[in-house]
């Protein structure tokens, strides 16, 4: 029995200024699974997701990526893990150019130039951006951008990957290319995000936080056809949208 | 190349192939500054400066042949020059010591060397500079400062500004066109009471963007160090095509201690 891809015990965490944000979560996710990380502004989402790779720490319970503890002295191998792409891809693009940009991860790791480049355009072909090295991320479209933030983390071969409202500000077209890249990668995914079509066409299972705990967890169709737990937890389909009839 | 690599900071930037284009860039930096070096160690009062500083033009101009950039170019990176030239300009006449008359207006002779020689130098090395910038992509100046061993810091801060530039200043167009479209005019002095709450909104925009972006280097594994590619030795033919300039900067200003 291999260890799951994420083992969260117990979890709990409150902000220096008193703020209490997680109480005790707990969420288990197996290697290879496409998870949706669901909940209504302000519910912890953001801070669990900055505890998966050690960047808060401190509170009560444990994380631990692929059989390894979140702690101080695992960083490193932490943060290649568990790689984060955030909501906003001018944060996670800040190198001047796309390569050196994907490249960012394996240099931290230390790899030999040879690897980094092999990595580099092996990251930027897995999201359909072959070519796209040398170009300043500000000329690249707002969609090719946001694949260009997924391959800046595939470049360190994570465990998990976790995407922060990869669909934001996506349109249509942008969209279903990155769900294409991303039903095509063989990683674990956690995807936090209020578009629930999204997470329904991509992830099998969902898990719903709310007042910093896990309220629902289960097959993401049976969730998204409880209206009674949508309206409980400020979770909204959009107009017209049915989950039991989507194939 | 050039549209590429556009954006403010890029615009400088004139795409080639030339030899001056091929040089590693930290050989450039330390050409210019080598060059810049020699022309402000040259004696303004000398009866030979002004020989000195026509061999530097000439040296200068060379290097500008060489690397295609035109003299349109050249004059537009002059441009930077203009508060030197104010403050030059000035010194005639408020500096003390003896008058002279230049169409019919008296002032310091002292005044008048100095604002020549300050001009003079200030264009030489501007000129210097501008055939550096227009040869060298800014990120590739950066690679050599680094190389130069310029503080990591520094380095990453410049390459932040390089990378965000373009961003922020699309913040303040996207700012600008919500006041004008909600009827604002900058026209008066009481505009001050909206601008000064704009400027203070995008410096605290750009600051909390700065701590996301510290936060998704951290995710990828950022120690403090900037992980670069490694650079390749520098052929002795490199330096030496690069130090010519400098060089024969030293060699005029050597002739004029010299011979002058």
């Amino acid at each position: 029995m291999t260890a799951p891809a994420l083992l969260v015990e117990d979890l709990a965490f409150a902000y220096p200024d008193g703020h209490q944000a997680l109480y005790g979560v707990d969420l288990r996710v197996e290697r290879g699974e496409r998870v949706a990380l669901l909940g209504p502004n302000g519910a912890g989402k953001t801070t669990l997701v900055l505890h998966l790779n050690g960047i808060l720490r401190g509170g009560r319970g444990s994380v631990q990526v692929a059989g390894l503890p979140v702690a101080q002295r695992n960083l490193q191998e932490v943060r290649r893990r568990v790689g984060i792409v955030f909501q906003d891809p001018d944060d996670q693009l800040f190198m001047p150019t796309v390569g050196e940009d994907v490249a960012f991860g394996p240099r931290n790791l230390g790899l030999p130039e040879g690897e980094v480049q092999a990595r580099v355009t092996a990251a930027l072909a897995q999201v359909g951006m072959t070519g796209a090295a040398g170009r300043p991320p500000h000329h690249l479209s707002f969609g090719q951008r946001r694949r260009v933030a997924v391959a800046t983390v595939l470049s360190m071969h994570p465990e998990v990957l976790v995407l922060d409202e990869p669909s934001s500000n996506l349109d249509p077209a942008g969209r279903r290319e990155l769900a294409e890249v991303l039903e095509s990668l063989p990683v674990t995914v956690l995807m936090v995000t209020h578009d629930l079509p999204y997470a329904l066409q991509l992830c099998p299972r969902s898990v719903v936080l709310d007042g910093g705990v896990v309220v629902a967890d289960g097959p993401t169709r049976e969730l998204l056809a409880d209206p009674e737990l949508l309206a409980r937890h400020r979770l909204e389909l959009p107009y017209g949208f049915d989950p039991r009839t989507v194939p | 190349m050039a549209a590429v690599h556009g954006g403010v900071l890029g615009a400088a930037y004139l795409a080639g192939h030339s030899p001056v284009h091929r040089l590693e860039p930290h050989l450039k930096l330390v050409a210019v500054l080598g060059f810049a070096l020699v022309v402000v160690a040259t004696p303004v009062d000398a009866a030979w400066s002004w020989a000195a500083y026509g061999g530097y033009l000439a040296l200068v101009l060379l290097a500008a042949a060489v690397a295609g950039v035109g003299p349109a170019r050249l004059a537009r990176g002059l441009a930077i020059e203009v508060p030197f030239v104010l403050f030059a300009l000035l010194l005639p006449f408020v500096a003390q010591g003896p008058r002279v008359e230049v169409a019919g207006i008296a002032v310091s002779e002292s005044g008048l060397v100095a604002a020549g020689g300050l001009l003079a130098k200030a264009t030489l090395s501007v000129l210097a500079a501008v055939v550096l910038a227009a040869t060298t992509e800014p990120r590739a100046l950066l690679q050599g400062l680094e190389r130069l061993r310029l503080p990591s810091l520094l380095v990453q801060i410049l390459m932040f500004m390089i990378r965000y530039t373009d961003v922020v200043g699309g913040e303040l167009r996207r700012m600008r066109v919500a006041r004008e479209s909600r009827g604002f005019e900058g026209r008066h002095l009481g505009a001050l009471r909206v601008l000064g709450p704009a400027a203070g909104s995008l410096f605290v925009r750009s600051y909390e963007r700065g701590e996301r972006v510290h936060l998704a280097m951290l995710s990828r594994g950022y120690t403090g160090r900037m992980p670069g590619a490694p650079s390749a030795a520098v052929p002795l033919q490199a330096w030496l095509t690069a130090l010519a300039l400098p060089l024969g900067a030293a060699a005029v200003l050597a002739s004029g201690l010299l011979l002058g």
